[in-house]
């Protein structure tokens, strides 16, 4: 069994024609102004495969001009896996990410700086002091190993969670640059029986990641059979340059037969035209561009097509999540991954405001509602986050599971068959026999098989809004449960294995 | 044989079944005899209305009070049962008078003049029925002077008025008016509810009580049937 998601009719924004034309917009990019590359083995690559290389010194560092011809990208596309396995420690919960299928899961992001807590205070009125009300108070924490285990716990146990995508930056004064992968992966890894993604800090580190996911995993041959582990690489910075060191760690995960999320993330406006065509034909091609390496590299390599196009907020220009634009390009590369038949890693539910609240539900449920309706197999980013991904807050996460499994049957299809139109009309006919003319009685089968959706979970009494309330309640209580930790013989190896695992994580 | 037939109406009561043609929340029950047909098999087996509602209709009534305390069970599973009661309650009210029993009081209810919406008030009918109260519905837009005419007829204990409009509930004053000019006033106790009126608005008016909703007005009829016995 692997986690189901939801299967959408998709949302077709742009028409086939209009696909064609910015998948022609792509490759013709690619060949002018082509890719800057930073890499030198990704540019030998390239050009031992018939790419056009130029060496550019102009000033500056040196790089690589890369004409890549059509001919490399549709050979990527046709090798690339059009199904792709995120495997777990629970088999139950793999995902099974199929290019042609809109079937959606959704998972977390982002390596949010900031950790969000929320308390709760009791105020007395100035005016009169008989009247005490209880309010809720923001804290903000910076991210740690413990808090990430934290994360991790809350997603073994929301329904909707399908995925763990590293939900923090870890900054405690014990991680360094040489630990944090490890360290990263095994907290995620010990507290969650899902999926874990995460991006790669160190290339030195990726070995030991792999080692210790083997160990996990059971060995190296269930690793590749179950691959409880992604990476997701962002090797190109907008607009179309390949980043040397991002690009190399793509090329030696794709050697290691390890998923890759291929992602690129152009701010409209900033990084990117803002219109959408060029939004989009460059995004795609940043993207295709990668595809294209992890093949020459590996042929067959597990990739998602990964778009993360932002658009610049007019203020300040950082990213601006809550405007319709980001729902545009989300929802046209989602359908241009569909074109190409290869599985989408889509973004969606962040919000530009700091903390839980009005703006924040209305800026993220836009983009959960319209980005699931364009059916990527994989939305990133769907959990918790605040402050344009800065922060991330558990009761938020908590609070977008119950609003995903909304936002789930909202776009589950229609059964509108003859059996049960002829239920309808029995039903029908025998409340206009009744003096209420109530059809209460017949809700009660529907709520119960789940076919329509219980009450909110965190409704206050008398219509007060209790909602941050009952959210943390649930946070609290979900972690109270006993962690879903890693077998203790099996911890032992790792922690004899692999270097750099803190001590203290082992009753994390 | 008496205890089972009390036990299989507690048991339909639960399940919230009226008669064989309703599904219960368990599967397989359609087709088996729901509360009605059990209750007129247990009148014909001169099974006593006094068991069939303490022994039958109440025990199963006060179990599906506990599952709803408990969020087992929802709004619609309330008022499945309550219905399955206020049936079985209209079989047995011909029965009762012979047996010497009294029913918990008479009501009639009401959607005043110009209004249209019955839904809340058929809710509370049930609930009513449900709880063993003889409710007769005079159904909606009711001028006062209908009402005025059923409360002198039926003598009820209770008048329960409902309005979703603004501009309809006026009417529920103008009806305590003419209860009051007809020397009807101080026989009943009046009850409003709906949309439009509030806690405030019904002691404005010279009401009794006001129910936020079904299971309120209940509760609001409960406190003033016991300040009337005592």
């Amino acid at each position: 069994m692997a986690r189901q998601g939801v299967l959408v009719e998709p949302y077709q924004r742009l028409k086939p024609e209009q696909l064609e034309r910015i998948h022609r917009a792509s490759l013709a990019i690619l060949t002018d102004p082509g890719v800057q590359c930073s890499n030198r083995n990704a540019a030998e690559i390239f050009g031992d495969h018939g790419t056009e290389v130029l060496s550019i010194h102009q000033g500056g560092a040196p790089y690589w001009l890369l004409k890549i011809p059509e001919r490399i990208i549709s050979n990527a596309v046709q090798a690339a896996p059009k199904v792709v396995k995120l495997g777990a420690r629970d088999e139950n919960n793999c995902l099974i990410l199929d290019g042609h299928e809109p079937r959606v899961r959704f998972a977390s992001g982002s390596e949010a700086n900031n950790w969000l807590d929320v308390d709760v205070e009791t105020f007395v009125s100035k005016r009169n002091p008989d009247i005490e009300v209880d309010f809720p108070v923001f804290r903000v924490e910076k991210g740690t190993v413990d808090r990430l285990a934290r994360a991790a716990r809350l997603c073994e146990h929301l329904d909707s969670w399908d995925s763990f995508l590293r939900t923090v930056n870890i900054q405690d004064d014990d991680i360094t640059d040489d630990n944090k992968d490890v360290n990263k992966f095994f907290a995620s890894l010990n507290n969650t029986t899902k999926h874990v993604m995460s991006g790669l800090t160190e290339l030195s580190q990726l070995s030991n990641v792999v080692r210790m996911s083997q160990i996990i995993a059971g060995g190296k041959d269930r690793l590749r059979e179950n691959p409880i582990i992604s990476f997701i690489t962002c090797m190109v910075k907008s607009p179309l340059q390949l980043v040397d060191d991002t690009t190399q760690k793509a090329i030696e995960i794709a050697k290691r037969g390890i998923p890759l999320v291929i992602s690129s993330s152009p701010q409209g406006g900033s990084t990117a035209p803002i219109r959408e065509e060029g939004m989009v034909a460059q995004i795609n091609a940043e993207i295709l561009v990668g595809i294209a390496l992890s093949q020459l590299v590996s042929k067959g390599t597990p990739v998602l097509y990964g778009s993360v196009p932002g658009r610049a907020c007019m203020v300040d220009l950082y990213d601006s999540y809550g405007v319709p634009e980001f729902n545009q390009y989300n929802i046209d590369c989602a359908q241009m991954a569909r074109y190409y038949g290869l599985p989408c890693y889509s973004t969606g539910g962040v919000s530009d405001v700091r903390v839980p609240g009005i703006q924040a539900s209305v800026e993220r449920l836009f983009s959960h509602i319209l980005v699931t309706l364009a059916g990527p197999q994989y939305i990133h980013y769907a959990f918790g986050l605040l402050e344009r991904t800065n922060t991330f807050c558990p009761v938020q996460a908590v609070l977008d599971d119950a609003h995903i499994s909304m936002v789930k049957r909202f776009v589950t299809q229609p059964m509108v068959t003859a059996d049960r139109i002829s239920e309808s009309l029995e039903q029908i006919r025998k409340v206009m026999g009744t003096s209420h003319k109530l059809y209460v009685r017949f809700v009660r089968s529907a709520l119960r098989s789940g076919e329509i959706a219980p009450p909110y979970p965190f409704e206050g009494k008398d219509m007060v809004d209790e909602t941050l309330f009952r959210a943390r309640e649930r946070m609290e209580e979900i972690l109270s449960l006993p962690p879903s930790h890693i077998a203790r013989e099996v911890l032992n190896k790792v922690f004899q294995e692999v270097p750099g695992l803190l001590t203290r994580l082992r009753n994390l | 044989m008496t205890e089972d037939i009390l036990v299989l109406i507690k048991e339909n009561v639960i399940q919230g079944r009226v008669t064989q043609d309703d599904e219960g929340l368990e599967e397989g029950m359609v087709g088996q005899p729901g509360v009605s047909e059990l209750t007129e098999k247990a009148l014909a087996q001169d099974i006593g209305p006094e068991d069939i509602i303490n022994r039958g209709l109440t025990e199963g009534m006060d179990i599906v009070g506990q599952k709803f305390e408990a969020k087992e069970y929802y709004i619609p599973d309330m008022l499945a049962s309550a219905e399955a009661v206020g049936v079985a309650m209209e079989i047995l009210e011909p029965h009762l008078a012979k047996s010497g029993i009294e029913s918990k009081g008479k009501i009639i209810v009401a959607t005043v003049k110009g209004d249209l919406h019955d839904i809340g008030k058929n809710i509370v009918s049930i609930l009513l029925r449900g709880a063993g109260y003889m409710v007769k519905d005079l159904g909606n837009d009711v001028d006062p002077q209908s009402i005025v005419a059923a409360v002198r007829e039926e003598e009820p204990q209770f008048v329960g008025m409902s309005a979703l409009l603004t501009s309809t509930m006026i009417h529920m004053k103008d009806t305590i008016q003419a209860l009051t000019e007809s020397g009807l006033r101080d026989k009943v106790k009046i009850v409003i509810g709906g949309a439009a009126v509030s806690e405030e608005f019904a002691q404005s008016i010279g009401a009794d009580g006001y129910g936020a909703d079904g299971f309120q007005a209940v509760r609001v009829i409960e406190a003033l049937s016991s300040s009337v016995e005592s």
